[in-house]
Formats: structure tokens, C-alpha cells, sequence
């Protein structure tokens, strides 16, 4: 009897901890999305959208710039980081698997994933910027992409490595090369995996600030131009909730809306489309 | 029944990378339009020997071979050979049923187009053959484009069995092809086996002696690595020549 309710004491305890610990991160979320959503929504109206900053203190300003220069950087970073990631994480669980080299890649880019992203910006600084005498959206592309690349390499390295093997034996046995067995066969299975690791690189890297500060920096007007410097939503985020006015305080609670809308519709888009063609 | 070859393993010894002696001095025929069965005990090489046929093992490094395997008049173990090719002409269902991640029908095509054809009725013809070969048309007939996940294990086994099918090969290598199946798919599955033998050659590793009792016409029984015993089916369980073999189908061990 006497364990029996020590048990159920112990259970208790371990229940009331967890709920806790989940209503403590909860609350935070709810209270930074819900500060979000309320200043945000507020600071939103259409000249956000198609203005351009006007010099401080002028009214009707808006961040066309920086919401270009944010999609341009993100586009980019993703055009260079993903296909780089799959190859790689491709090389790693397919061609090179069990082999010391790939378990070292695997380790290194388990490291590279927490490494601080203002590192990677200063690095970036040093062999992009540096050398050629200015920031550039590029730079920016760049050193988002080299975030995105552990991140994607290994998910897709875990997703391959997960698809069994008899599977591709299969392939195999039909007479199908090695490549036609991954890109029809394995990719196939491991789709949703993959783009799910896709879909959470670009959600990571559309929130980075400090890389973009050493190479794309910002730019206070609109430019289309990736071999200039190019506005981003965090970094004017970084710089307009620093500055002493009211109108800029407005439009940053606008950005981060705006860019923290864009990351929950990523995922809630990919996880769509992963149950719609997975069921 | 004429017996004519159809492939014949020589004087073959197999190693596995790390100098594992998996197979030792194996030497058998497998008649053309025969099911030749090979039994024997958990680990004895009958799925090593099997996975010879189609040279599976070159998928992983450092595993040779020694002796021949003939084939069309050649000795398929040879170096130049092209395994692609071969693998067209040998086909292999494996134990666990392996359907692709894709629809019913692109999964039986999938060998079709490996080989580049393309044109879609000709494809659609191919792939309603195979499918009727494999007695599964008139239930999937209704859903080829339906994921060939949503099928159950028995019908996924006769799907991967139809795929193999499909690029009409001279041989089928069936590895425990019933082990993960139910007795009524497991039925459905022998009977298909039997009556695949008027188009193909087959040769079948199983760990069920009634199965290979029921539905092969040669036996050949493993231990160790060895190939103990080999004859007409009927004469293996009835009247084997060697002491080993009637103790492991008497169930002495095993």
C-alpha cells in the first residue's frame, strides 16, 4: 500500500513538473507572439508595403526596401545553401557512408550547426567583403547559406539514412545504377524529411540578424542590386528598434510581425504539403 | 522434363569482407522452367548463395568471389560483366515486401523505364501483363495511381513479384519471399510461384521445408555453408542420400 502511494506521489510530482515546465514555455511564446501580433498588427497599412524610408522625422515612410532586399538575401541563400546541403548530406549517407571521413563531416557540421551566426558574418566580412572593398546582398546570400548548409546536409543525411536499405536493394535488383536508385528511389522516400529540413533552414536563416550586419548591412533605399549592399527586415529591425523615434519603434513591431507571419506560413505550408502528399 | 540449364553454380566459394568463409565448393544446376528450392538452418549461406545470383553482394565492399556461376554461356562472376544488364535478367523478391515510395503503377513501371521506355500504352500494356501475371490486376486495376503503401502486405508482395515481372527476366531469385506474410497471402504467393515457372526460371531460399516440399521441383539442402545435398525434391524428402539431410527434414535439428 505504502508503495504504491509513494508511487503515485512520485507520479504526481513528475506530472506537475512537466506541466510546469510546458506552461512556462508557453507563456513566453504566447507573450512574444501575442506583443508581436498586437504592436505589429497596429503599425500595418499598405505604405509599409510600398514606400520607401523617408529621411526621420518626414512621415509616410514605408520598407519596400527592406522587404525586397529580405526576400532577395532569403531567395538566394536558399538557391546556394540547399542544393549544397543535399549533395552533401547525399554523399554522406550514400557514397561515403560508414567511412571515417563522413562520420568527421557529420561531426563538424553537427558543430558548425551552433556555431554563433556572428561568426559566420565576420567570416563572411573577411573573405567577401574585405577583399572587395564593400558590402553586398551576395555576402548576405553567402553567409545565410552557409548557415543553411549543416543544417540541410545533415537532416538530409538523417532522412537517406532512415530509408532502409532493402529498398534500395530492390532498386538494385531491377538494374537500376546507383544514381537512378537515389534520385527516383531513396529521395522519394525521404522527401518529407528533407523538406522539412529545408522548410526549418530557411525559417532559421530568415530571422538571423548579426550575419547580415558584416556583409549585406542595410541600405536606406530601394535597390535591386545584390552586388550593393541590401536592406533586410532584421537587420532595419536591429536598427529602427534602436533608434529614438516613435515611427521607426512602429514599423520594426511591423517587420517583426511581418517576418515572423512569413516564418509560421513556411512551415505551416510545408507541413500542408507534406500531409497532402503523404497523407 | 527436359532439363536444361538455365544457370549453374560452379566449384563457387564465397567470402565475405572481413574473410567470413560464407559458402564453400558449391556446385548446382538450376533447370529452366524448374523452382529449385534451397533449405537448411538459420545462418547455414542459403541467402548468401541466393544473393550470388544477381551479384547483390558487390553492393558492399571487399566481398569476393571465387569459382563460377554459368549464364548464357558465361561466367557471370567475372569482372566485365554488366550488372545492370545481368540484374535485368535475373530479377529478386525479398523477404520483407519492398514497394517504392510511389503509385502502383509507377512502381511496376519502374523497371520498364530504367530499360527507357517511355511511350505510355506501351507501358500501360506492359505494366496490366505484369500485373495480371502476378495475380493482382483485378485488384489494383481500379487504383494504379493510388501509393502502393496503401496496399496490404500480401498484395504489396505480389506488387514487388509484378515489378520483377515486368522486365521479363529469365530468372527470379524469391528470398523468403512468405516469411513476413499471413497463411492465406503466404498461399496466395506459392501458388503464384508454381505457376511463374512456365515463363521463368526460379530458385527460392526458404526456412519452411513444406514449403519447398509443396511447391519446388529441386532441393538443395545447406549447412554450414555447404551445400550438403542436392536432387529432385521428392527424392530429398522421401529418400535423401545423406544422414545430415534427413535429420534436419526428420526435424532432428534445426
Amino acid at each position: 500500500m505504502n508503495v504504491e502511494k509513494r508511487r503515485k506521489f512520485e507520479s504526481f510530482i513528475a506530472l506537475l513538473l512537466s506541466t510546469c515546465a510546458a506552461g512556462f514555455g508557453l507563456f513566453w511564446l504566447v507573450f512574444i507572439l501575442g506583443d508581436v501580433l498586437i504592436h505589429g498588427i497596429g503599425a500595418l497599412n499598405p505604405g509599409l508595403f510600398m514606400n520607401d524610408p523617408t529621411p526621420a522625422g518626414v512621415a509616410g515612410g514605408g520598407l519596400r526596401n527592406a522587404f525586397t532586399g529580405q526576400l532577395m538575401i532569403t531567395f538566394f541563400a536558399t538557391l546556394i545553401g540547399v542544393p549544397v546541403g543535399i549533395l552533401g548530406g547525399t554523399f554522406l549517407a550514400e557514397y561515403a557512408k560508414g567511412t571515417k571521413t563522413a562520420r568527421i563531416i557529420s561531426v563538424l557540421s553537427d558543430i558548425m550547426v551552433s556555431v554563433p551566426s556572428i561568426v559566420i558574418g565576420t567570416f563572411i566580412y573577411a573573405i567577401l567583403v574585405k577583399p572587395l572593398g564593400h558590402f553586398s546582398g551576395w555576402a548576405g546570400a553567402v553567409a545565410l547559406a552557409v548557415i543553411m548548409v549543416p543544417v540541410v546536409l545533415r537532416t538530409t543525411e538523417d532522412m537517406l539514412s532512415l530509408v532502409p536499405w532493402t529498398l534500395r536493394e530492390a532498386a538494385f535488383a531491377l538494374g537500376a545504377p546507383y544514381y537512378k536508385v537515389i534520385t527516383q528511389v531513396v529521395y522519394r522516400g525521404a522527401a518529407a524529411g528533407i523538406f522539412t529540413g529545408i522548410l526549418l533552414s530557411i525559417a532559421r536563416v530568415a530571422g538571423e540578424t548579426a550575419p547580415l550586419l558584416f556583409t549585406s548591412f542595410n541600405n536606406a533605399y530601394y535597390s535591386l542590386n545584390m552586388n550593393a549592399p541590401v536592406s533586410s527586415l532584421t537587420v532595419t529591425i536591429f536598427q529602427y528598434a534602436m533608434g529614438p523615434y516613435e515611427e521607426w519603434h512602429a514599423q520594426a513591431w511591423a517587420a517583426s510581425f511581418m517576418i515572423t507571419v512569413f516564418i509560421l506560413v513556411l512551415t505551416i505550408l510545408g507541413r500542408l504539403i507534406i500531409k497532402w502528399r503523404y497523407k | 522434363m527436359a532439363a536444361t540449364v538455365e544457370i549453374e553454380a560452379k566449384n563457387l566459394d564465397f567470402h565475405y569482407a572481413g574473410n567470413v568463409h560464407a559458402l564453400k565448393q558449391i556446385n548446382f544446376p538450376a533447370y529452366e522452367h524448374c523452382i529449385t528450392a534451397l533449405i537448411g538452418p538459420s545462418g547455414c549461406g542459403k541467402t548468401t548463395l541466393l544473393r550470388c545470383f544477381n551479384r547483390m553482394h558487390d553492393l558492399y565492399p571487399k566481398n569476393s568471389y571465387e569459382g563460377e556461376i554459368i549464364f548464357e554461356d558465361r561466367n557471370i562472376l567475372a569482372r566485365d560483366i554488366d550488372l545492370i544488364d545481368l540484374r535485368s535478367k535475373i530479377g529478386m523478391v525479398f523477404q520483407k515486401p519492398t514497394p517504392f515510395p510511389m503509385t502502383i503503377f509507377d512502381n511496376i513501371a519502374y523497371g520498364l523505364r530504367l530499360k527507357g521506355i517511355k511511350n505510355r500504352a506501351a507501358l500501360s500494356e506492359k505494366v496490366e501483363k505484369a500485373l495480371k501475371n502476378a495475380a493482382l490486376w483485378e485488384e489494383v486495376k481500379d487504383k494504379l495511381n493510388v501509393s502502393a503503401y496503401d496496399l496490404s502486405g500480401g498484395q504489396q508482395q505480389r506488387l514487388v513479384i509484378a515489378r520483377a515481372l515486368a522486365v521479363e527476366p529469365h530468372v527470379l531469385l524469391f528470398d523468403e519471399p512468405t516469411s513476413a506474410l499471413d497463411p492465406i497471402s503466404t498461399g496466395k504467393i506459392e501458388e503464384l510461384i508454381v505457376h511463374l515457372k512456365k515463363t521463368v526460371t526460379i530458385l527460392i531460399v526458404t526456412h519452411n521445408m513444406q514449403q519447398a516440399a509443396r511447391i519446388s521441383d529441386w532441393t538443395g539442402f545447406m549447412m554450414l555453408g555447404e551445400l550438403i545435398e542436392f536432387d529432385k525434391t521428392d527424392k530429398i524428402f522421401t529418400a535423401p542420400a545423406q544422414k545430415l539431410t534427413e535429420d534436419y527434414i526428420t526435424g532432428r535439428f534445426g
